[in-house]
């Protein structure tokens, strides 16, 4: 075997690999992601983070001219607390009730993933908590955009 | 020069780029489509989300033992739903001496299922009208036509902190296709003329929002009696340094190409996009 042929098998024994680590991970403690995003006082930080990009967003910003953004503020806290496995239960309306009528376009969706991005780039957030708290979060694509 | 001319025009033009997230345009394969380098994703180049325009242009090449292969285009997108773009090729033959082109129109349209926010992956299908540009060698190993088109239907998926904690994207694609050595020897030939069904995958890992570490593979046809044809592997880095410019490196096995064996190499891109 040549040289070049072990390395090709080495770079698809290694992606096969990381695939199956991926679909084998073991469970979290339950508020391990919590814990990963600075419990209160960093999703505290991460809302005070987000609603400064979204204000400095023309794009989107128009959606919340009636909105209550102390209230706002303190449910999504709650919801992300809730999400991440906190000691936290929301309080607010479900996802699709809150967002229907808003017209909120994918352009708008990704705009605010950009910004939670950001955000959590900015306040050095680990990366693994970063993309755990994206995997929660997608999802509510459906129940936010074009209602 | 053509490098020059690209950074000319991408700081010439404001740094507008649309909504989408960072390296959800992918990066522009080598015959237009938005992918990896060798093969076509169903992600829709640029990062035109909802109601937006996104531009492209990128230059790719390929140099291996006895051949090269220098691609440059034009794409557009709209609406991340469609997805447009004209491609030129130069194969040269740098051990035979001499060299081939190609034109490559590609269409791609996004039908369902979004990358990063639906449980299906995003699926769209797209077409490759290809045309030869020097088509008297081709035909004289056999090839039976200069122009041909491709079809394609693709499922590309990004799952979030998949390896060990990394964003991972995978991509299947299945190829309806005539092309010998993806059109740059022609298409079909005299013993055998009918399609051909190809599997092609890519799976990447996010290491950041900005840098992908991949693998692609890509299934070929075998119709030219003269030379064997063999499938084409890569390995790749991607840079998504931001939202108008991306770099790609790779190492790629094209296998035997017009009977030169064992054809590997470098794989270098460059896009930048409005």
């Amino acid at each position: 075997m040549t040289s070049h042929a072990k390395l090709w098998r080495l770079a698809y024994c290694l992606t096969f690999c990381l695939s199956i680590t991926a679909c084998s991970q073991t469970p979290l403690a339950k508020d391990e992601l919590y814990q990963k995003l600075g419990a209160k006082a960093g999703l505290e930080q991460l809302v005070d983070g987000l609603l400064v990009e979204i204000e400095q967003d023309r794009q989107i910003v128009h959606h919340f001219q009636d909105t209550d953004i102390p209230r706002f503020r303190n449910l999504l806290i709650e919801q992300l607390c809730e999400l991440s496995g906190g000691p936290c239960k929301y309080s607010g309306a479900t996802m699709q009730e809150s967002h229907t009528g808003f017209h909120i376009t994918q352009a708008d969706f990704d705009n605010l993933v950009n910004h939670l991005m950001k955000v959590m780039q900015q306040q050095n957030i680990d990366i693994k908590a970063q993309n755990q708290l994206l995997a929660l979060l997608a999802p509510m694509y459906k129940d936010v955009v074009y209602r | 020069m053509k490098y020059a001319v690209l950074c000319l025009l991408a700081l010439a033009l404001p740094a507008q780029a649309g909504s989408k997230v960072i390296a959800t345009g992918g990066a522009s394969s080598i015959e237009g489509a938005a992918g990896g380098g060798i093969v076509p994703w169903a992600v829709i180049n640029g990062y035109a989300s909802s109601d937006q325009w996104s531009v492209i242009a990128f230059n790719n090449n390929v140099g291996v033992d006895d051949f090269s292969l220098h691609t440059y285009g034009m794409a557009a997108s709209y609406n991340n739903q469609w997805e447009l773009s004209y491609t030129r090729q130069q194969f040269d033959l740098d051990t035979l001496g001499g060299e081939l082109q190609q034109d490559v129109i590609g269409l791609k349209y996004h039908i369902a299922g979004e990358l990063l926010y639906s449980q299906l992956p995003q699926l769209s299908a797209g077409i490759q009208y290809k045309k030869h540009r020097n088509f008297a060698l081709p035909s004289a190993v056999g090839a039976h036509d200069d122009d041909d088109i491709d079809y394609y239907l693709a499922a590309s998926k990004v799952y979030f902190a998949a390896v060990a904690g990394r964003n991972l994207l995978l991509n299947a694609t299945v190829r309806a296709s005539r092309a010998n050595q993806i059109g740059l020897l022609g298409f079909g030939s005299h013993n055998d003329n009918s399609y051909q069904y190809l599997v092609e995958t890519s799976a990447a890992v996010m290491l950041t929002p900005q840098l992908a570490l991949g693998v692609e593979f890509r299934q070929k046809p075998n119709q030219l009696a003269f030379a064997d044809e063999q499938h084409w592997r890569d390995i790749f880095a991607a840079w998504f340094i931001n939202k108008n410019f991306s770099l790609v490196g790779g190492y790629v096995d094209l296998g035997r190409i017009a009977g030169f064996a064992e054809q590997q190499g470098y794989y270098l891109a460059l896009e930048a996009t409005w």
